[in-house]
């Protein structure tokens, strides 16, 4: 498409492709890059009634602090607020769920591939339903047992939780992913004497390598984002990130200590941020994955 | 591949699935038609210097015996369902006897709780879904045009808004709107109404929270469009062009067909996921403007009192809108399934 339209394309139209490509990044990447240049300013500059001025050139702060930058913010997260907690405990629950979503999923979504049985369609259907239903009806359908078991608050219920409900989703991607392996090398495999796991073990997942790791980075960002489920389910001293910064809202709005909150959500996105810079490539082909090959 | 072998390959993911999404839905639909004990009262004389008083208590052992014979609490049927917080099943024949007009009904309507949250659900999904789509592919063919080095970068910023935890997203976009936000103030500028806050009417609240949406999810309709343009055949195109067919005649019959099995994709996966809203509901703090199905059971289940009877009965309420929504595809699935085997 490229190739045969770029020279006969007319001025008017390469400029107003520019113009609407220029208008949607400044929609995309404007308010992180704000949001980051405002969490080195104190309150009255981050918002500021005065002059929307200030929030770019920081006067209440180099009033307050004698630069046009401040780290208050972040120090009132990390030191007074121990937001340091909150960021090793998302550190635990991310590297747990991953690794857990992949040694199921990799197995279920391997037997789903390699089936060929009528059932595999109806288990792919009911992995879909269960993909649609909202988070927060299954959470409510928890609390009671958690509570009766005494077993709410800890983080290994939220990971177990997380897997769980994140199966559905990582089962369809890598299943996807494993179709797209030919058949003949395990089935050539236990021709040679290896049984169906060592098959798999052996053969299928070196090849698997970047379905692997891209179905894990997608667990890792759902794992990341999460915010039901750590909210229901973690207490107050095992929090990860995201339900600490919801409770920073709910106590700072009224403390005037909201650019807590702000650092707190730059610091959150920050991981992100270098995750896309390294990984595009694979998080591109994880979301099209599903689509593009049915 | 064996049923047996099967059987153990599958066995820890269908186990997961079955004891945290299967049996949950069990569970709710137990708690919802099972209603908390009735508080047994007795009343007790307390009798003093000043006379006797009679005081009203809750009979602590009565109560403990009760729950641990039936911890599922008192049967209600169907009566948690058709209360004023659900269905209010008594409050619409009511509303429909007395009201002359479907306005006036539907206004009526809006009074309910339930039915507020259903139709900023509905709205907010049917609002975003066609305007993410749409955006989605306008990005990609633009992007598809430019040179391939600025492409990368595109794509890299455009990831950002879907990549972020939906809550900090919200957030983002939440302190820029604020009135004393870069945005609200630029808002209230171009409207000439120094008064003017966007969190404080309903109507731009629900505004600025399907600007989100799209916002959010236009990146991911962008992504699938973008790889299907890359898989448009050539030599159809080509033949276009030599036919006379001009740019918008190409993208209409060439590029649209051929993406459209991507559209339904995107479409059905957003339908789905912006059908449980929550979170730029929460970082909007926006609960009084606009409530989604999703954030109405949150607010039962949090706070002093967990209501789970009546979270449970909106949980139950909320999944059978997700299996009418999912109904058509279901179908569909079904349909080329079969038409395959025979």
């Amino acid at each position: 498409m490229e190739s045969s339209g770029v020279d006969r394309r007319p001025l008017s139209l390469k400029i107003g492709l520019w113009i609407f490509v220029g208008i949607w990044f400044v929609i995309a990447a404007f308010p992180f890059f704000w949001t980051v240049w405002g969490s080195f300013k104190v309150e009255l500059d981050f918002f500021s009634i005065a002059d929307w001025t200030n929030a770019i050139f920081g006067r209440n702060t180099e009033a307050t602090h004698g630069s046009p930058f401040t780290l208050a913010g972040y120090e009132g997260a990390f030191i007074q607020e121990e937001f340091w907690r909150n960021a090793i405990n998302t550190l635990i629950v991310c590297v747990c769920v991953v690794t857990v979503s992949l040694t199921i999923g990799t197995l279920g979504g391997y037997a789903l591939s390699r089936s060929g049985k009528k059932y595999v369609f109806w288990f792919l259907i009911i992995a879909l339903m269960f993909r649609a239903l909202p988070q927060v009806a299954l959470v409510s359908g928890y609390l009671p047992i958690f509570f009766d078991w005494n077993v709410w608050g800890y983080l290994p219920t939220a990971i177990i939780v997380l897997v769980a409900i994140n199966q559905p989703f990582t089962l369809w991607m890598l299943h996807s992913f494993f179709e797209s392996i030919p058949k003949d090398l395990d089935e050539a495999a236990m021709v040679d004497g290896c049984t169906q796991f060592q098959a798999f073990r052996h053969v299928i997942i070196p090849v698997m390598w970047p379905g692997v790791i891209t179905t894990g980075l997608f667990s890792f960002l759902l794992a990341y984002n999460d915010f039901i489920v750590t909210t229901m389910i973690l207490n107050e001293g095992n929090r990860t990130m995201i339900p600490q910064i919801a409770a920073f809202l709910g106590t700072t709005y009224t403390e005037g200590n909201v650019m807590f909150a702000v650092a707190a959500v730059v610091s959150a996105t920050v991981p992100l941020f270098i995750l896309v810079m390294f990984f595009q490539r694979q998080i591109v082909s994880g979301l099209t994955a599903g689509a593009v090959k049915g | 591949m064996k049923n047996r072998t099967f059987f153990w390959f599958f066995a820890p993911t269908a186990l997961a699935m079955l004891l945290f999404i299967a049996f949950p839905i069990v569970s709710i639909i137990m708690q919802s038609v099972f209603a908390p004990h009735e508080a047994i009262l007795i009343e007790s004389e307390n009798c003093g210097p000043f006379g006797c008083t009679t005081e009203t208590v809750v009979d602590q052992e009565a109560m403990e015996t009760l729950n641990a014979e039936r911890p599922w609490g008192r049967f209600a049927g169907l009566e948690i369902y058709t209360n004023r917080g659900h269905l209010a099943t008594s409050e619409v024949a009511e509303a429909w006897r007395t009201t002359d007009s479907m306005g006036a009904f539907f206004s009526e309507l809006g009074d309910l709780p339930f039915y507020r949250a259903m139709a900023f659900t509905l709205t907010y999904t049917f609002v975003c879904t066609p305007f993410l789509i749409m955006l989605g592919f306008a990005v990609a063919v633009a992007v598809n045009s430019l040179h391939r080095r600025v492409k990368g970068l595109m794509i890299f910023f455009s990831l950002l808004p879907m990549i972020v935890p939906p809550l900090i997203g919200a957030l983002v976009l939440f302190w820029m709107i604020d009135s004393r936000g870069v945005l609200g103030q630029l808002v209230s500028w171009m409207a000439n109404d120094p008064t003017l806050s966007l969190k404080a009417s309903t109507p731009l609240v629900w505004i600025s929270l399907i600007v989100y949406g799209v916002w959010s999810s236009a990146p991911f309709a962008f992504v699938v469009f973008y790889a299907g343009l890359q898989t448009v055949p050539k030599d159809t195109l080509e033949s276009a062009q030599m036919d006379g067919a001009t740019r918008w005649q190409q993208i209409r019959f060439v590029v649209i067909p051929h993406l459209a099995p991507l559209v339904t994709f995107v479409a059905l996966i957003q339908l789905m996921d912006n059908f449980r809203v929550l979170e730029p509901i929460i970082g909007f703090q926006a609960q009084a403007h606009a409530e989604s199905l999703s954030s109405f059971i949150l607010s039962d289940l949090g706070g002093e009192t967990r209501q789970l009877s009546s979270a449970a009965a909106t949980s139950v309420l909320t999944i059978i809108g997700v299996a009418i929504l999912l109904s058509p595809v279901l179908v569909r699935t079904w349909r080329d399934f079969r038409g395959r085997s025979h």
